[in-house]
């Protein structure tokens, strides 16, 4: 058991309970956040951009090339990670992310 | 020149479920027509994961996207739906009456005006158009200084040009509208680029021969007097920022999904989704069905075979709008001759 926070577009942060095993985008998503996931998690949209915060980049994998290729597709920042490839796990536990935003 | 097609049922959108509904609809002699905004058929499984193995559809222990349209065009083969690809439904407008549905549907692209006695919406989570980068007033310049797409090169001609992007899209316009450029720039996140590898190694030499310029970074603000685009000030990754100088910027990151005009087309939308009931996967309006990932009701699973079901029990009813005075026999396709001979396939 653990917690992430996730701080909405207008900048609100909401601390959500989350799930061993599940995908960050799918945590978000149950809660109900607006989070689009277009694609379902197959890293093939980027709808489920996020910005990590600093401290917890090195705690989690390396994007792999796909997620590159995709992260290609939204304007990003050095900080910028697809949530559908962060796979919860409790060391992850406090993981800080901020909703990146979208076009119109 | 606007074509007028009148036929029995439309059907909004040509991915795996709008596939299906014709197999399902042509078993009871009804004759479709599919129409679509995408250059072809299979919607997000040809367009997002066309490579990517779906494990879920029965009797496929593993199917690609593509593979799985490919069988669907296959299986519908024996009804030939005709097809309107690169077309948008602009509006449906309901010209019967509850007892007695009948619509008019019109496309945006080419003007085709349809008269259909149903209409199914299998339009997924809308329209694909191209994802716009969330850039603060981007709006104001977009037709003048900001371009999603190229219709017409000879528009560009002695035009200061940055591209941005860094797949196929923005290669191919990036060779082919240099030459007639007083200058293009090409500006992509990364020094990696996910396009055919000629493209690349011909941006790369022109390029080397200083008749272009690369940058690598994020368009952070766009500069000018609205609608007139006079540069875009570029954020490097370590934070630094520059400015280039240009008339048009197009920017290509692909495409994504938007509701589009379905939204005025007065269903009773619930954030963004298409109630309908599950006897029939009818919506609040009689003749229009909604099916799969756009519709929504208690226990609703966006998954294709959920859609695969929700378009049997629709032609169901759709048969009842079409054939008002015929008795519909349930049969299977196993046993029966008359279906069988609808496949093509009757001994």
């Amino acid at each position: 058991m653990g917690v992430i926070h996730v701080t909405d577009r207008a900048g609100q942060r909401h601390t959500l309970e989350a799930v061993e095993g599940w995908r960050v985008m799918e945590i978000i998503r149950d809660w109900g956040l607006p989070i689009e996931g277009l694609c379902g998690g197959a890293c093939e949209c980027a709808t489920c951009h996020v910005f990590v915060a600093e401290e917890w980049l090195d705690k989690l994998y390396p994007p792999g090339e796909e997620e590159e290729d995709q992260l290609d597709t939204v304007v990003t920042k050095p900080n910028s990670r697809l949530s559908c490839q962060i796979i919860w796990t409790p060391h992850l536990d406090g993981l800080e992310v901020t909703l990146a935003p979208t076009g119109s | 020149m606007t074509d007028h097609i009148e036929t029995d049922v439309v059907i909004i959108g040509a991915g795996p479920v709008g596939l299906f509904a014709v197999f399902e609809l042509g078993l009871l002699d009804i004759k479709c027509h599919l129409i679509d905004i995408l250059p072809k058929v299979g919607g997000q499984c040809a367009e997002l994961y066309p490579e990517k193995p779906i494990y879920d559809i029965p009797g496929f222990p593993v199917v690609t996207g593509q593979g799985l349209v490919d069988n669907l065009m296959a299986q519908i083969e024996p009804f030939h739906p005709t097809f309107h690809l690169n077309e948008m439904v602009e509006s449906l407008e309901s010209i019967g009456t509850p007892e007695a549905p009948l619509f008019r549907v019109k496309t945006s692209e080419n003007g085709t005006t349809f008269v259909c006695k149903s209409v199914i919406i299998a339009a997924g989570g809308g329209s694909f158009q191209p994802k716009k980068p969330p850039i603060e007033h981007i709006e104001a310049y977009e037709g003048t200084g900001v371009f999603y797409a190229v219709r017409k090169m000879e528009m560009f001609r002695n035009k200061k040009i940055l591209i941005v992007g860094g797949g196929d899209s923005a290669l191919d316009w990036t060779v082919n509208l240099q030459p007639i450029a007083q200058r293009l720039t090409l500006l992509h996140r990364r020094d990696a680029f996910r396009a055919a590898p000629h493209t690349v190694e011909k941006m790369r030499s022109l390029v080397a021969t200083g008749e272009m310029d690369l940058h690598l970074g994020q368009v952070g603000s766009l500069v000018g007097d609205a609608p007139i685009l006079k540069g875009a000030v570029i954020r490097k990754d370590d934070g630094s920022e520059f400015t280039v100088d240009c008339d048009v910027m197009l920017p290509f990151f692909g495409l994504t999904m938007k509701l589009g005009p379905i939204a005025d087309w007065g269903l009773n939308l619930h954030e963004n989704l298409i109630p309908v009931d599950t006897e029939k996967f009818e919506t609040s309006v009689p003749g229009i069905f909604a099916i799969g990932d756009i519709n929504t009701y208690p226990g609703k699973l966006k998954l294709i075979l959920s859609g695969f079901h929700e378009g049997a029990l629709a032609a169901q009813k759709v048969h009842r709008y079409v054939y008002p005075e015929k008795k519909l026999l349930f049969q299977y396709t196993t046993s029966s001759t008359s279906l069988q001979k609808k496949l093509g396939v009757a001994a």
